[in-house]
């Protein structure tokens, strides 16, 4: 496992540098879905890190549950 | 091992930080007001928490937590253990500040809980990067928690945790319509890794048993790994579905999935479902009944740590509220109510509730299980 | 050690691959037509002899919405001298632009792109974008997103080519 470490660090760069030129197929002006509260990866932070703790008292499996992005994609 | 990975990490976050081109946004000033409350298997936790989020000027943006669990407790752990009910009272406080520059996000974060036997400090950093026509989000985060644990039943008792997390997630739009999450995260903790309250049982005679003191290794590494898809129905309704593999050096292998369907009505009520299922095998040293005492190196009755499934199903309905006169004041305010319900089973962990020991051939004991409702109410304001 | 190099690599890889910041374009704006909210056909053509300040914005879009007010403001300043301003409004719905704009009047004519036609002519890259077409119907600024402040720009930018 100390090894996948290295390895996704290593994905993660070349998906930045190799895949630049790479044209956005969802334009800005195509993201009124995408920008709608209800599909909101993280609405309310202070419920979803409450439930998190709950589970990660009551059962043995912890992690992986972050997540960003997605939204209007305005600046 | 350590340095190496951070020194990656540093290397992978300057690389994102120098692609920036366009701006990106930092998250929106708000402030959650929660009343929270678990209760189940003997044992009510209940409190508030509080968040308050604010920009300061285009790039920097600071977020502050208080959050309190009081908890009463007559758990199965304490009532087989002879104990009586006991009250506690756990705070933690955090904040974390983000700087924004270009399509970069940097932050940092403290947390500090304190409870009479429990001091837990973990400090993180994270940086996140928008990419692709802001697509493509990748980020990356580290967190060092150092844990002082003590023991109300032995004053010279005092130990530690040093945790150390790593992770890295990617959120990746690829329709109109979906957007896709994966995440990964890799924990490695050292120091006092058992419960100072759990004992396990071992056979002590025909038809008895006895309790004694568990015994964890000192190190325990996890990782975890999940994908999230979340789907934009033409109805104007949301479907989120979420897949999480564990597993650890303990032994403990996990899964959990997910569904939930969100649902707005009549303009200003939005309504969640839910339903989660959750299964873990045991640790490598659980034990029911051990038995003989020293039977292993380590050895442990510690129920989260054993055979077991959860069902949870879970109802939400958010209201947004007509400002009126607070419109000058606030963009948008939310009253939240979420309700869920904990089911869990447990394929080998016993119910000794009635069953001291010498009343029953130990092992044939019924097997425990438990269900809890849990409770949040919050309401939101954005300014 | 080996996994090191490759980042070192991808990192000097990376830098040099980074695009360069956006200048200003050049060359006659694309001709559209499309019809106002109030209900006339209105072309880019048409206005040929007035500087025109082109908007593309969504009610979805926050900074969209907050740039509306500021837009409003340099449309009544600089209009009796030779400028206009047009909000294309780009959601393939314009039912939600409608209430918004009840809610928020703007007086500038907003003409509905719900094919994304006049969006993709223009190539647009961000929400909102903003583009700035001197009296010979030459593109002259580009103006990705909105942050509090770009206001200052606009009026320089457009102080300059009413000039002209």
């Amino acid at each position: 496992m100390r090894k996948l470490l290295p390895l996704l660090l290593a994905t993660a760069t070349l998906l930045v540098t190799a895949c630049a030129p790479i044209e956005p197929w969802v334009k800005p002006y195509e993201r009124e879905h995408l920008a709608d509260p209800i599909m909101a990866i993280d609405p309310d932070p202070v419920s979803s890190s409450y439930m998190d703790h709950v589970f990660e008292v009551r059962e043995g499996a912890k992690g992986a549950t972050g997540g960003y992005g997605g939204g209007c994609g305005c600046s | 091992m350590k340095t190496v990975v951070w020194q990656r990490i540093a290397a992978l976050a300057l690389l994102l930080g120098t692609a920036a081109v366009h701006a990106g946004v930092l998250a929106e000033d708000r402030a959650d007001v929660m009343y929270h409350r678990y209760q189940g298997g003997g044992i009510t936790v209940q409190g508030p928490s509080v968040l308050v989020r604010k920009k300061f000027g285009e790039s920097f943006a600071a977020t502050a937590n208080y959050y309190v669990d009081n908890i009463s407790s007559a758990s199965i752990d304490v009532v087989v253990s002879g104990a009586s009910r006991y009250a506690e009272r756990r705070e933690q406080k955090s904040l974390a500040v983000e700087y924004l520059r270009g399509k970069t996000t940097y932050s940092a974060s403290f947390v500090n809980s304190e409870e009479n036997d429990y001091k837990a400090d973990t400090y993180s950093l994270s940086v996140s990067q928008d990419m692709f026509g802001d697509l493509t989000t990748v980020s990356m985060g580290y967190s060092y928690g150092k844990d002082h644990i003590g023991s109300s039943v032995d004053p010279t008792f005092a130990d530690g945790i040093e945790r150390r997390n790593y992770r890295v997630g990617l959120t990746q739009v690829l329709t109109r319509n979906l957007l896709a999450s994966l995440n990964f995260e890799a924990v490695t903790e050292q120091g006092y890794l058992q419960n100072p309250y759990r004992f396990i049982r071992f056979v002590n005679g025909p038809g008895s048993y006895a309790l004694g003191q568990e015994v964890a290794p000192r190190t325990r590494t996890s990782n975890a790994g999940s994908v999230r898809l979340k789907y934009y129905l033409p109805w104007r309704a949301a479907l989120d579905g979420q897949y999480r593999f564990y597993t650890d050096t303990w032994g403990i292998n996990a899964h959990t999935a997910g569904l939930e369907y969100t649902q707005p009505l009549w303009n200003r009520w939005v309504f969640t479902g839910s339903y989660r299922y959750y299964t873990q095998n045991g640790t490598n040293f659980f034990m029911d009944l051990f038995p003989r005492p020293g039977y292993q190196n380590f050895m442990t009755r510690d129920k989260e740590n054993s055979p077991l499934q959860t069902h949870t199903i879970g109802l939400g309905a958010s209201y947004e509220f007509p400002l009126g006169f607070a419109s000058s004041f606030i963009k948008r305010g939310t009253a939240n109510l979420h309700v869920n319900h904990l089911m869990v089973n447990y394929s080998q962990f016993r119910n000794l509730t009635n069953f001291p020991p010498g009343t029953a051939e130990p092992g044939t004991e019924p097997l425990y299980s438990l269900s809890a409702n849990v409770i949040q109410f919050f309401v939101s304001f954005w300014y | 050690m080996n996994t090191m190099k490759t980042l070192r690599t991808l990192m000097v890889a990376g830098l040099l691959a980074a695009p360069a910041l956006a200048v200003a374009p050049a060359g006659p704006a694309p001709k559209f037509q499309l019809t106002s909210m109030a209900g006339k056909p209105i072309s880019l053509d048409s206005l040929k002899g007035q500087v025109v300040m082109i908007n593309f914005w969504a009610s979805w879009c926050g900074p969209c919405r907050e740039e509306m007010p500021v837009l409003e403001k340099l449309y009544a300043k600089y209009k009796p001298m030779g400028f206009t301003m047009i909000g294309v409004n780009v959601e393939p719905d314009s039912k939600l632009a409608a209430e918004w704009l009840k809610a928020t009047p703007v007086t500038f004519p907003i003409l509905f792109d719900t094919k994304s036609e006049v969006s993709k002519l223009y190539q647009v890259s961000s929400m909102p974008s903003t583009v700035i077409v001197d009296r010979k119907g030459n593109l002259r600024w580009m103006h990705r997103g909105y942050k509090a402040g770009a206001e200052n720009e606009y009026l320089d930018q457009i102080r300059a080519l009413v000039r002209e």
